[in-house]
């Protein structure tokens, strides 16, 4: 048995059909993304079809299916964000990292992420970098956030 | 006396020794907003203090009182003096306050206000309720935000906590229904569906198991009362909770909460395991024979299931996407059983009605919407934060008296999220109730409420919610799924000055089609900002189309970059930020802006008021 299907045993022993999205919840927590060889053993695990734990895990936007990097940002483009100017962060995000949101840098650095609402709309524009929340950004202090983070 | 009143004694003989500590006391405030405004280094900057000084002093841990743009917040309490509050709070401005106000001299520090029970000024200091964008407020549900320790039961207990609890045990389901019916309480969520019918058909629904499911799931993009109520005060959504599975017959309950929002996660794991210990969860609650069980669910990041069927959906783990009604869930819900779904607030508010009575909250609020509301108020108005306020209050008075107003000329208020609609100047006298927004194109929803100045372009503002519901829509009515894209589409030609006029009645039509043929309420109010900002905003639209030009500067295709020659003193810092080399020129001379290299990026403009050398050099122009 491998490593990942028996923590899931020990998480989820009722194996039951609605366990599947804090099933692949726990297995980003542990493994950072979804591997493709992580729905084969979800599927194993809770007798549930490879083809639908995708059609589940893709519907979501917190799944990622790719590696992530040492940090990950998500950039709020929250409604107020938006009215601050978040559309600007945003591309200079893009520009100084060289990365579309959904993907991860060459070197590993950062993974980057759009999300609807962080919910620190009275202080926007914000962003998250792993845990961190930074708030009234602007494209200058973007800049000087980023070089904190190696 | 029984256990719990045994726990109440301890609670309040614990809270009054508290306000009356011979040690100053400390509050920080830590919600979210809190701690991405840097509570955090307050909070070690204080440990630190208190660890390796003479110092001696307790520190408490809060909620968020609610204006977020003077977050962080420090309290202190003095003893035998009242709680005065800080803002703007850094580690060095914290050590300050606590050297110079806590144990020293305290006229030296000017104080926001003080947080006594009277609003009387102390010392010259003005009761914090008392300030402009608090007066205005009636907080009932919000009560205890920024006051208790939200990770403390005691706290809540002593503060009349799970009193609405036992009023409820002793009047029975039925009773409880009827005091809700008298309150006159609408679901928070947005509809406004009357709660107590809610209620009443899953409490007569046939059937042994039934659910209650708390939607936490706060998905519209510029809301966050949900976040800051379950941060601040947990129990009080929890203590709904209980009363609302007891009137409905329902012994298992779920919290569908938003995997976005980790502290509130953690403050409800950690509330229900005091709940537990103290016999206020469980089997045979406070001795009454009702067993109520409540369970987490993390939401995966879907704005569709903030919709009743598609959160259900959810939570059977599957896609989530809606289902047709009926049967309603209150028939058959959860796995076919019946099950009732209540916001957060709505929740939040209940312990308040069975604690006070039908009748005392009936009193606020207008003749068919009663009682307070919570606004997540934001965007270009001053004074942003989580506001509470009596349902029949004026726009105005919300924008002004308690947002302070506007820094550009107002130009329009967005309610209801990606639901709901864009209202002008003309409705600013509106008493807000849900019938009243409903009947000027927007909805009530669940409290977001984003000002726009002239700053804001209201064709951009329409095609950012249109792009964010088409990326929402779970596809299964095609009407949504491509009607949406289609509209955005139709925006962005118009965003990129390639638009045409027919194109507008296109827009139109395809607004009217997603609106008719949607089955759930994503796909009927999508296109209620692109409807809205049409009929109030038309002649920007026209500008867009004909005359290829943004008033408010925001659409990137139509603006252009200039510097002023007299205002630049050519002090090269744009020069330095600029990452296409599109700004050249010596130092000390007026810098050129080559146009065909700019990419619009902003830096140049931001530098140039950061520093204020030139102060305002360059501008936007469309």
């Amino acid at each position: 048995m491998s490593s990942l299907l028996n923590t899931l045993g020990k998480h989820f022993p009722e194996c039951s059909k609605g366990d599947l999205i804090p099933v692949l919840q726990h297995v980003q927590d542990q493994e950072g993304y979804i591997s493709s060889n992580a729905i084969r053993e979800i599927s194993e695990y809770l007798n549930i079809s490879c083809s639908t734990i995708y059609g589940v895990a893709t519907f979501y936007s917190q799944f990622k299916f790719n590696p992530p990097g040492r940090h990950s940002i998500k950039i709020c483009l929250g409604t107020a964000c938006h009215v601050q100017g978040g559309d600007f962060i945003l591309s200079a995000l893009q520009m100084e990292i060289g990365i579309a949101p959904g993907s991860t840098t060459e070197d590993g650095r950062f993974d980057l992420e759009r999300v609807a609402c962080l919910g620190c709309c009275a202080i926007a524009p914000v962003m998250m970098v792993d845990n961190d929340i930074h708030s009234r950004l602007s494209v200058i202090k973007l800049r000087q956030i980023l070089s904190n983070y190696e | 006396m029984n256990d719990f009143e045994q726990l109440q004694k301890t609670a309040k003989e614990q809270w009054e020794m508290l306000q009356h500590s011979s040690d100053p006391v400390v509050y920080v405030g830590m919600g979210t907003c809190g701690l991405a405004s840097g509570a955090s280094d307050v909070w070690k900057s204080i440990q630190k203090i208190r660890d390796n000084s003479k110092y001696k002093f307790q520190t408490i841990k809060v909620g968020c009182i609610g204006p977020c743009y003077l977050e962080p917040f420090l309290d202190v309490q003095k003893p035998g003096s009242s709680r005065f509050t800080f803002n703007n709070v850094d580690a060095d401005r914290a050590e300050k306050i606590i050297k110079e106000f806590a144990f020293g001299d305290e006229s030296k520090l000017k104080p926001l206000g003080h947080l006594g029970d009277k609003i009387e000024t102390i010392n010259g200091i003005k009761s914090f309720w008392e300030l402009p964008m608090l007066k205005h407020q009636k907080r009932i549900v919000l009560r205890n935000c920024g006051i208790i320790d939200p990770e403390n039961i005691m706290h809540y207990i002593a503060r009349d906590g799970f009193s609405g609890l036992i009023n409820a045990f002793e009047k029975g389901p039925e009773e409880v229904i009827e005091e809700i019916r008298i309150s006159g309480l609408r679901g928070r969520g947005g509809a406004g569906f009357p709660t107590y019918k809610k209620w009443q058909f899953c409490r007569e629904a046939k059937g042994k198991l039934k659910y209650l499911i708390c939607n936490a799931d706060e998905g519209d993009p510029g809301a966050f009362m949900n976040r800051s109520l379950i941060e601040g005060d947990p129990f009080a959504l929890l203590e709904g909770m209980i009363i609302a599975a007891y009137a409905l017959g329902a012994n298992q309950a779920y919290i569908y909460i938003r995997a976005e929002y980790p502290l509130a996660i953690e403050r409800l794991n950690i509330a229900i395991a005091q709940m537990k210990q103290a016999g206020l969860l469980g089997r045979n609650i406070l001795d009454s024979g009702f067993n109520l069980e409540i369970k987490l669910k993390e939401g995966a990041g879907a704005f569709v299931c903030g919709e009743e069927t598609a959160l259900i959906a959810s939570i059977e783990g599957e896609r989530g996407m809606p289902r047709s009604r009926p049967p309603y869930p209150a028939l058959s819900g959860l796995n076919g059983n019946p099950t009732t779904i209540n916001n957060v607030e709505t929740l939040g508010t209940i312990p308040n009605i069975l604690r006070n009575g039908g009748d005392w909250y009936n009193q606020y609020g207008t003749a068919n919407s009663k009682g307070t509301k919570t606004f997540a108020l934001v965007g270009k108005v001053r004074r942003t934060g989580l506001i509470e306020v009596p349902l029949g209050i004026t726009l105005r008075e919300i924008i002004y008296d308690i947002g302070g107003g506007t820094i550009k000329p107002f130009k329009a208020v967005q309610t209801g999220g990606p639901s709901g609609g864009c209202l002008t100047e003309e409705h600013i006298d509106l008493p807000i109730d849900y019938e009243s927004l409903s009947e000027a194109g927007s909805i009530m929803g669940s409290g977001g409420l984003i000002v726009m100045d002239e700053n804001s372009c209201m064709v951009d503002v329409a095609k950012y919610f249109l792009n964010f519901t088409s990326e929402e829509s779970c596809g299964k009515c095609t009407p949504c799924r491509i009607g949406t894209k289609r509209m955005v589409e139709i925006l962005e030609k118009f965003t990129k000055g390639i638009g045409n006029i027919d194109d507008l009645a296109t827009l139109e039509s395809i607004a009217k089609t997603v609106k008719n043929g949607s089955l759930c309420g994503l796909g009927q109010t999508a296109p209620n900002p692109v409807l809205t900002t049409l009929k109030y905003f038309y002649r920007e639209y026209l500008e867009h189309i004909e005359d290829k030009r943004c008033a408010s500067a925001v659409c990137r295709d139509l603006v252009e970059y200039r510097v002023i020659k007299e205002k630049c003193t050519g002090c090269q810092r744009c020069v330095e930020v600029c990452p296409t080399g599109a700004i050249t020129g010596p130092r000390s001379e007026p810098h050129n802006l080559d146009p065909e290299k700019c990419i619009k990026c902003r830096a140049c403009y931001e530098i140039c008021r950061f520093d204020a050398i030139a102060g305002d050099a360059i501008i936007i122009v469309s």
